[in-house]
C-alpha cells in the first residue's frame, strides 16, 4: 500500500510517501502507526504521540480502530489548520 | 414555492482548490441573480501579517482528498440548511499578508440558512479539510507550522450538539 505523509508529519519523517508492506499482524491504523514508528528514529520523531495523528485511508478521514485491509493510499498528518 | 426536501434537493457548488487568487465577485455573480435567491451570505479569509512578523503564510495540502472533503462538507451543509447554492475556494502555496486565503458564499431564499450553512462550511474547512499552515517571518527564516486551535475544533463541535 501506499503511505503518504504531510505537513510535520511529512518533515520529520523526510519523505512524502512511499510504498510498505506491513506485516500480516498490522491490521488497524493503530497498529500500523505503532509499526511505522518502530522503523527509524525519524518516524520515532514523526510519530511520538500517535493519539494526536489523523489518518486517511482512500481520502477518507478514519477513526485508529479502522481496519486498514484493501486500502490504496493511507495518508497520515497533524490535525489540520485550513481556513 | 415550498422549500424541498433535503434528500431530493442537490446543489452544484463551485469548489476549488488553487494557488491562484480568488475572484470573489466572479464568484457571487455566479451564485446569484437568479430569481430565487433572496440572500447571499460570503466569508473571506485573509492572510494576516501578526504585527510585521510575518512574510507569507505557506499552505500545504493533500490534493484529491481536499477537494473531495471540501464537497462532503458543501453537501453536509446542503443537507442541514435549505441553501440554493455554494462556493467554497481554498487556496494552497505561498500566501502573502493582506491576500485572502478562503472564501466561502451560500444562497437561499431568507437570511437565516444562508448565514448558518456559511458559518458551518468555515468550521469545517478549519478543522476536517486537508490543508496546513507554516509560518515564513520576514527575518528569512521558516518558521513553524500552526498549531490546531481548541477553539476551531469546538467550534465545530457545536454543530454536532444543534
Amino acid at each position: 500500500m501506499k503511505l503518504a505523509y504531510f505537513a510535520w508529519v511529512r518533515e520529520r519523517i523526510g519523505i512524502a510517501e512511499e510504498e510498505v508492506s506491513p506485516p500480516a499482524e498490522v491490521t488497524t491504523v493503530a497498529d500500523l502507526l505503532l509499526w511505522l514508528k518502530g522503523r527509524g528514529e525519524t518516524f520515532d520523531a514523526a510519530l511520538q504521540a500517535p493519539e494526536i495523528i489523523r489518518v486517511a485511508i482512500d481520502h477518507e478521514h478514519v477513526d485508529h480502530a479502522e481496519p486498514i485491509a484493501g486500502a490504496r493510499e493511507i495518508a497520515i498528518f497533524p490535525p489540520m489548520t485550513g481556513g | 414555492m415550498p422549500a424541498p426536501d433535503a434528500a431530493s434537493r442537490t446543489i452544484a457548488p463551485i469548489i476549488t482548490v488553487s494557488a491562484a487568487r480568488i475572484d470573489a465577485d466572479a464568484v457571487t455573480a455566479a451564485l446569484s441573480g437568479s430569481g430565487t435567491v433572496g440572500a447571499l451570505v460570503t466569508f473571506t479569509g485573509y492572510c494576516r501579517d501578526e504585527g510585521g512578523r510575518l512574510k507569507a503564510l505557506e499552505l500545504e495540502h493533500y490534493p484529491g482528498m481536499a477537494e473531495k472533503q471540501i464537497a462532503k462538507i458543501v453537501q453536509d451543509a446542503a443537507r442541514r440548511w435549505p441553501i440554493l447554492g455554494a462556493a467554497a475556494i481554498h487556496r494552497h502555496g505561498l500566501i502573502m499578508p493582506g491576500e485572502e486565503i478562503v472564501f466561502v458564499a451560500c444562497t437561499s431564499a431568507h437570511r437565516g440558512a444562508a448565514f448558518a450553512a456559511a458559518s458551518f462550511l468555515m468550521d469545517f474547512m478549519k478543522t476536517s479539510a486537508p490543508f496546513w499552515k507554516r509560518e515564513h517571518l520576514v527575518d528569512g527564516t521558516v518558521g513553524g507550522w500552526v498549531e490546531a486551535k481548541d477553539t476551531d475544533e469546538a467550534a465545530a463541535d457545536r454543530w454536532h450538539r444543534l
